[in-house]
């Protein structure tokens, strides 16, 4: 069979039904190829960057890999984005694309670009295939080190004319790949420190992490914490990793986590970080952490013990593996004095996480509500990058892994509308919520056009404040009120909704907001809410850039 | 503190540019680096010298290890090994100044290579310091060009620096078992 043929074959024996894309000259070998290849749905985007996205949330939502195809030059560089935000969050994605022929790489010939060279430090691993015998393998390799370990993106990229070469479909039996080891190992010397720390203290809390979702270990999780009766709080993408409804779950940590969330992280005398990458928005300034704490630090990949904090005890390991051993190895015991200090805390300061009591229409009010009204649904909510998204992550009441859809590492607006698009084709049952800025709305929204080709009853919601909102936050807070470049001139996005033949709803005020929710819940089939809320507003609570989780500020006052 | 970290590479295109990026883009400094085939087929093995403290090292030793292509990575400095460099120097000798010359390059075991009315080209294969040492000693005659090599290392004794851990089919087998992510069904990777 020819290359291209070669290509869908070895997606389909990995179980790749889904591929977003867009065609262009070099790989329209494949693309000729698709109508004998009908297992496999390719999903037209109208830009490449939302496919990349599009194959990152639906890898989130699904737990399957992600495939986004690109066609060379312009096509491959507009993946860029993607990538990475899929590199940071360790997303097990796929991206492909297609490159001039092999006689012209290297000659800047028409839409050429050095498209693995480009990729190389924002993949998990990449491969330009120079010969179509070459491709089955490359693909089973490639997506073994994407889903495998810690999960990653991986790239691809093919010369026109090894999609038209013949070879065999030589798909490998095994994989072997001497640089690539994953350890599977459980060190139980460090288990028995680790427990041995956990059973001597007074103070413990767990930092859960995205580790916990992508390893799906949640069960795990709240078997620890009950056993050894610890707090639990987690980074932004470990929302979702216990209900809030558990005893035990404390929120979320970080620049705009619950204070006393930042305030236990602070004061416990044992932290035990559960797959996440200690990360600054996460931890404040490393420095002034904890300095107290004995640190347990779990994670699959070794490179993130001691890069950004120093750990007592480092354990390698997928946490599936890791914490069935912990769980054995740690007391059964309680902390009630912690537990109720902790308690004390949070009734003490419950008011700057709270839903303001105003007249105005909020962003608090608005995605509490779309939450409280998708209470009965199976809600997924998708969401961009500033104060919208912090709003939605406090008040949106996440409770299940894989329900809070967001980019963390990279925080790349425009994220929310590709993402809503993956998210709803990974699951055309579930109930998705695309909680947009009006900012990133307009970065991405052609894929509205997408997403009516494809019928799939996404609700976007557009936090219209007429600001980039954390931008301006930080203008206000930290450049003097200089508030330069972040009031922007809006289209009529009812408009736009109508033109891409969507309904649109206006919502103005407050009584009008759950209405709008149930009617558009209602309609089956993409619907925008354009919420105008009020224009003012930041984001509390905040640990300021560069301050410690402990001097975590509750207003601007404080500042 | 100077650290010599050596390691082995999967003689692919583009492995040096993995390596040298990832350097650049930890902020890593390389002193130097040297690259060359082994007695395994398929393996290059790398030499890197870079400054840095102990944390900083076994953080690059880490991030090194996370590129798919790099197999095996060892820190040299505290332990027991030979590190070598070459240098090729061309020097102003004139029949009067030879023979100083070539007492010079007998106290450094180095050697005379070429000859012409007007110069020497003189090659020594040594330890950065002596080399440093016999720089200076042949600056006064006016060197025309150098050329110097980075540092290659090997353990002393028995022990070695090779690929040691065997490809068996339980290895694979072990991987087969971890494939993360994509667990509905079987592992994708078996022909059936």
């Amino acid at each position: 069979m020819i290359g291209a043929d070669i290509v869908l074959e070895s997606l389909k024996k990995a179980g790749v039904t889904t591929l977003f894309g867009y065609p262009g000259g070099v790989v329209l070998p494949l693309y000729d190829r698709f109508p004998y290849h009908k297992e496999i749905h390719h999903v037209l985007v109208r830009h490449e960057q939302a496919a990349g996205h599009a194959a990152d949330a639906y890898a989130r939502v699904s737990g399957k890999l992600g495939v986004a195809l690109a066609t060379s030059g312009p096509g491959a560089t507009n993946l860029v984005t993607a990538i990475q935000n899929a590199m940071m969050d360790s997303v097990p994605t796929l991206f492909i694309t297609g490159n001039v022929a092999r006689n012209l790489i290297g000659k800047d010939g028409f839409q050429e670009a050095d498209a693995t060279g480009i990729f190389m430090p924002t993949v998990k691993h990449n491969y330009l295939v120079t010969r179509a015998e070459d491709l089955a393998p490359t693909f089973a390799e490639a997506i073994y080190i994407a889903t495998s370990g810690r999960p990653g993106p991986v790239h691809i990229d093919i010369p026109k004319d090894v999609f038209l070469e013949d070879a065999d479909f030589n798909w490998p039996k095994k994989i072997k790949l001497r640089g690539y080891k994953i350890n599977n190992h459980v060190n139980q010397d460090r288990i028995i420190e680790a427990a041995n720390i956990i059973n001597a203290s007074n103070k413990p809390i767990i930092f859960a992490g995205h580790g916990v979702i992508i390893s799906e270990t949640t069960a795990l999780l709240s078997k620890l914490s009950e056993k050894a009766d610890i707090p639990v709080i987690s980074t932004l993408l470990g929302i979702g990793s216990l209900p809030t409804s558990h005893s035990r779950n404390y929120g979320w940590m970080g620049m705009h986590g619950a204070f006393h969330a930042n305030i236990a992280a602070s004061n416990a005398d044992t932290i035990i970080a559960l797959g996440m990458r200690m990360d600054d928005r996460a931890l404040g300034r490393f420095d002034d952490l904890n300095r107290n704490a004995q640190i347990i630090h779990i994670d699959i990949d070794p490179a993130e013990h001691d890069k950004n904090i120093k750990a007592t005890v480092p354990v390698v390991g997928n946490l599936s593996e890791v914490l069935p051993h912990l769980i054995n190895k740690v007391d059964e015991t309680n902390h009630a004095e912690w537990i109720s200090w902790i308690e004390k805390i949070k009734a003490d300061h419950s008011q700057s996480m709270s839903i303001p009591d105003s007249k105005n229409l909020t962003v608090q009010y608005v995605v509490s509500q779309i939450a409280k009204e998708n209470e009965e649904n199976e809600l997924i909510v998708v969401t961009g990058v500033g104060q919208h998204q912090m709003w939605a992550a406090q008040h949106m009441n996440i409770s299940k892994p894989r329900q809070l859809i967001t980019s963390g590492g990279l925080g790349t607006m425009g994220f929310e509308v590709p993402a809503a698009l993956g998210a709803q084709v990974a699951n055309r049952d579930a109930f998705v919520w695309s909680i947009c800025g009006d900012g990133g709305f307009q970065m991405t929204f052609q894929e509205l056009a997408t997403i009516v080709d494809e019928k799939l009853p996404i609700k976007f919601a557009i936090i219209n404040n007429g600001y980039l909102g954390m931008v301006r936050q930080w203008q206000e807070l930290f450049y003097k009120d200089n508030l330069v470049d972040v009031n922007m001139s809006q289209p009529d996005f009812i408009k736009i909704a109508e033109a891409y033949g969507i309904k649109g709803i206006e919502v103005t005020k407050k009584e009008e907001v759950s209405v709008a929710i149930k009617e558009a819940n209602k309609i089956n089939g993409p619907v925008l809410i354009n919420f105008m809320v009020e224009s003012g507003g930041n984001v509390f609570p905040m640990v300021p850039a560069g301050a410690a989780l402990s001097e975590t500020v509750e207003s601007a006052e404080e500042l | 503190m100077k650290h010599t970290v050596v390691a082995l590479v999967e003689d692919k295109p583009g492995v040096l540019n993995r390596v040298a990026s990832l350097f650049r883009r930890r902020g890593y400094n390389i002193d130097s680096l040297a690259v060359g085939t082994t007695h395994e087929i398929g393996v290059s093995r790398m030499t890197i010298v870079i400054e840095g403290n102990d944390n900083m090292v076994d953080q690059l030793e880490k991030q090194l290890y996370k590129l798919i292509e790099v197999i095996k990575v060892e820190n040299f400095t505290s332990k027991n090994s030979i590190m070598r460099e070459l240098a090729l120097i061309k020097v102003k000798a004139s029949s009067q100044n030879r023979r100083e010359i070539l007492e010079i390059l007998e106290v450094f075991r180095a050697q005379a290579i070429d000859l012409s009315t007007a110069s020497l080209v003189i090659q020594i294969v040594a330890h950065r310091d002596t080399i440093d040492a016999l720089i200076e000693n042949l600056d006064r005659f006016g060197i025309l060009e150098m050329v110097r090599t980075g540092r290659i290392a090997m353990r002393r004794g028995y022990t070695t620096t090779t690929d040691d851990e065997d490809f068996n089919d339980e290895d694979t087998l072990r991987f087969n078992s971890q494939i993360g992510r994509l667990t509905n069904g079987n592992f994708p990777f078996v022909s059936d």
